[in-house]
């Protein structure tokens, strides 16, 4: 069984994010830029896959700019077979969209037939936690977000999903979409010898219109600003001082 | 136009306060029907048919339905979807586990976590852990939103409206539901809490998490919790505050051993109070505490309980 892997290349979940000034998007020029924090989990969860013999081969890909090169090396140096880029943007400030990125995941699922499909929840710059639940609408499979364990076993994957009330267990029918949540493992750091290894694995170099997708965007952003600030309040010295305080403020 | 609400049900109950914020955010894009869905979905639906601002209910309750599997779910609102213009739900992990399915159903873009409504085709939503807010315009005939309920009021109740049925779609059975794991509480719910008390690596282990809900418990408040603390083990899934977890704003946030990190300021800093205690007085959470106790929580905790 393949399993696909969607990594996204994204600003870093370190780096404080800086609104332009004129409004119109963040800035994303000079920037670190890494590995979306939950694809990273799922490319582990695909290598622990292969390494308990479930799967047989994990394809990365990543849509968008030319550099996601980057973050697919990094994917195959943990340890994955081979990568996929779509370059479908220029300019590194262009977002592709859940849905183009999910109807260019869809044409690949159809070439390539894995048996499970590993996204993250999550993309953290746009937080639009979409993708994999559109791909598995457009390739009909069926779908199990926000995973915390994951078992693959006779054609199906058991997933305990984390949920608002705690956590809920299904069983999907492979193949299917899975995305991943925070605690379904601790992805591994790349050792030297597995980055020098990587750079000789595949990279295929695709665009989406191979795929026949367009990637126009369905939503125009209007613009972008600050959020309302939050100013610092007070020190107090001690505990009798605070329950004054919220006294005063009429919250206890 | 009008607007199709798809109200937060679990195991046959309403949850009425993310139903009712969702009615208030959908209220100016159209007349509002609310959706209940479920195999047991009738004492949902008669419930809300009393929140103010509802035209209509559908009810579709069928066994199908038990446990809100993304597949059949989706499958049934995109069958209802035809004569909306705007398909809604409060931002909850399970509207967002399906509408994003019934989205691409529909070959549109989904909006999630919007915190506001500009006209019906323009919203506003946080983007980057809440470091930026973004003002979108959709070109999509037909929009799929989910609102984020800490931003919205909840709309009142008054007469009830009619309850219409529905009938089931096609369920692709896909998917099967094994099992539930919930906590019984008696504490109010974390996003719905007038009062929330959150705890983080500083507390230091399962066993120490005590001490936070004794304060809590105190302040008849919901317990929170970061990423670490979930991570290591002291605390639940659920309790999860932040960009990936949930999303409040208490009228009072207090932040214990919890060092402030941004992922985590996403999810209460739109909190009307915040108080922190920690013992490093540089952590960044007292960059958006209004009262900042800098002392070891092991000692602050426990008395301030006490002389709450
Ligand atoms: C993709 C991604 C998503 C994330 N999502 C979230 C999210 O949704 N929510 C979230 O919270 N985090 C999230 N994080 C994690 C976030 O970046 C931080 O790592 C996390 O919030 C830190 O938790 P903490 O403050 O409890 O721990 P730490 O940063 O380790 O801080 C512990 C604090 O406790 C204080 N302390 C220690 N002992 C005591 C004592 N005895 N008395 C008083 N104070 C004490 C210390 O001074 C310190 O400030 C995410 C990270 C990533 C990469
Ligand atoms: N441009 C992209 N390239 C590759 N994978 C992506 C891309 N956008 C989203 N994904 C995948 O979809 C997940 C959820 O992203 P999102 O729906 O944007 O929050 C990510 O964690 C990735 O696994």
């Amino acid at each position: 069984m393949k399993v696909l892997v969607p990594v996204k290349r994204v600003i870093d979940y370190n780096v404080k994010v800086r609104v332009k000034a004129d409004g119109s998007g963040v800035d994303l020029a000079n920037v670190k830029m890494s590995m979306n924090p939950f694809d990273e989990i799922a490319v582990e969860e695909a290598i622990r896959l292969k390494e308990a013999g479930k799967a047989s081969d994990v394809i990365v890909v990543s849509i968008g700019v030319k550099q996601a090169q980057e973050t697919l090396r990094t994917a195959l140096a943990m340890g994955a077979d081979r990568a996929i880029l779509v370059v479908a943007a220029d300019d590194v400030h262009t977002d592709i969209e859940p849905l183009a990125v999910a109807k260019i995941l869809a044409a690949i699922v159809k070439e390539e037939d894995p048996g499970l499909v590993i996204c993250g929840k999550q993309a953290i710059d746009n937080d639009l936690n979409a993708t994999g639940q559109m791909l598995a609408a457009l390739t009909g499979f069926a779908q199990a977000t926000n995973a915390n364990t994951l078992a693959v076993e006779d054609g199906a994957a058991v997933v305990a999903r984390e949920v608002d009330g705690g956590l809920q267990t299904i069983k999907v029918t492979l193949p299917a979409i899975v995305t991943t949540d925070l605690r379904l493992n601790e992805p591994r750091y790349a050792s030297l010898p597995n980055i020098m290894k990587a750079k000789k694995k595949p990279l295929d170099e695709k665009t989406a219109a191979d795929y026949g997708v367009d990637v126009s965007p369905r939503l125009d952003i209007v613009s972008t600003a600050e959020p309302a600030a939050r100013t610092a309040g007070i020190k107090v010295e001690s505990v009798d001082e605070l329950v004054s305080k919220l006294k005063d403020a009429g919250v206890v | 136009m009008a607007v199709l609400v798809v109200a937060e049900i679990t195991d046959g109950a309403l949850s009425m306060d993310a139903t009712a914020k969702a009615v208030t955010a959908a209220r100016p894009l159209g007349d509002v029907t609310v959706l209940c869905i479920g195999s047991l979905a009738r004492a949902a639906a008669g419930e809300a048919a009393t929140i103010s601002g509802v035209a209509r209910v559908l009810c579709a309750e069928n066994a199908l339905y038990g446990h809100r599997l993304a597949e059949p779910v989706a499958a049934l609102i995109v069958s209802l979807a035809g004569e909306y213009a705007h398909i809604v739900a409060p931002a909850t992990t399970d509207a967002k586990n399906i509408l994003p399915r019934v989205a691409a159903l529909l070959d549109v873009m989904v909006l999630t976590d919007v915190t506001a409504v500009v006209d019906a085709d323009t919203f506003v939503r946080p983007v980057y852990a809440g470091n930026a807010m973004q003002t979108v315009r959709s070109k999509d005939e037909k929009k799929v939103i989910t609102f984020r309920t800490s931003t919205f009021e909840a709309a009142g109740t008054g007469d009830p409206v009619t309850i219409d049925d529905v009938a089931a779609a096609d369920a692709p059975g896909l998917s099967e539901w094994l099992e539930d794991r919930v906590a019984e509480s008696d504490r109010p719910e974390l996003t719905s809490a007038k009062i929330v008390v959150s705890g983080g690596r500083g507390v230091g282990s399962e066993e120490n998490f005590a001490i936070i809900e004794a304060l809590a418990d105190k302040l008849g408040a919901a317990v929170g919790a970061s990423r670490a603390a979930v991570d290591s083990g002291f605390a639940p899934n659920d309790w999860q505050v932040g960009q990936t977890g949930k999303v409040v704003a208490p009228d009072l946030y207090v932040a214990c051993g919890i060092s402030g990190a941004i992922q985590h300021l996403a999810g209460m800093k739109d909190s009307k109070i915040i108080v922190a205690i920690n013992k490093d007085e540089e952590a960044p959470i007292f960059q958006v505490a209004d009262y900042g106790l800098v002392a070891d929580l092991f000692q602050a905790v426990p008395e301030l309980t006490e002389k709450l």
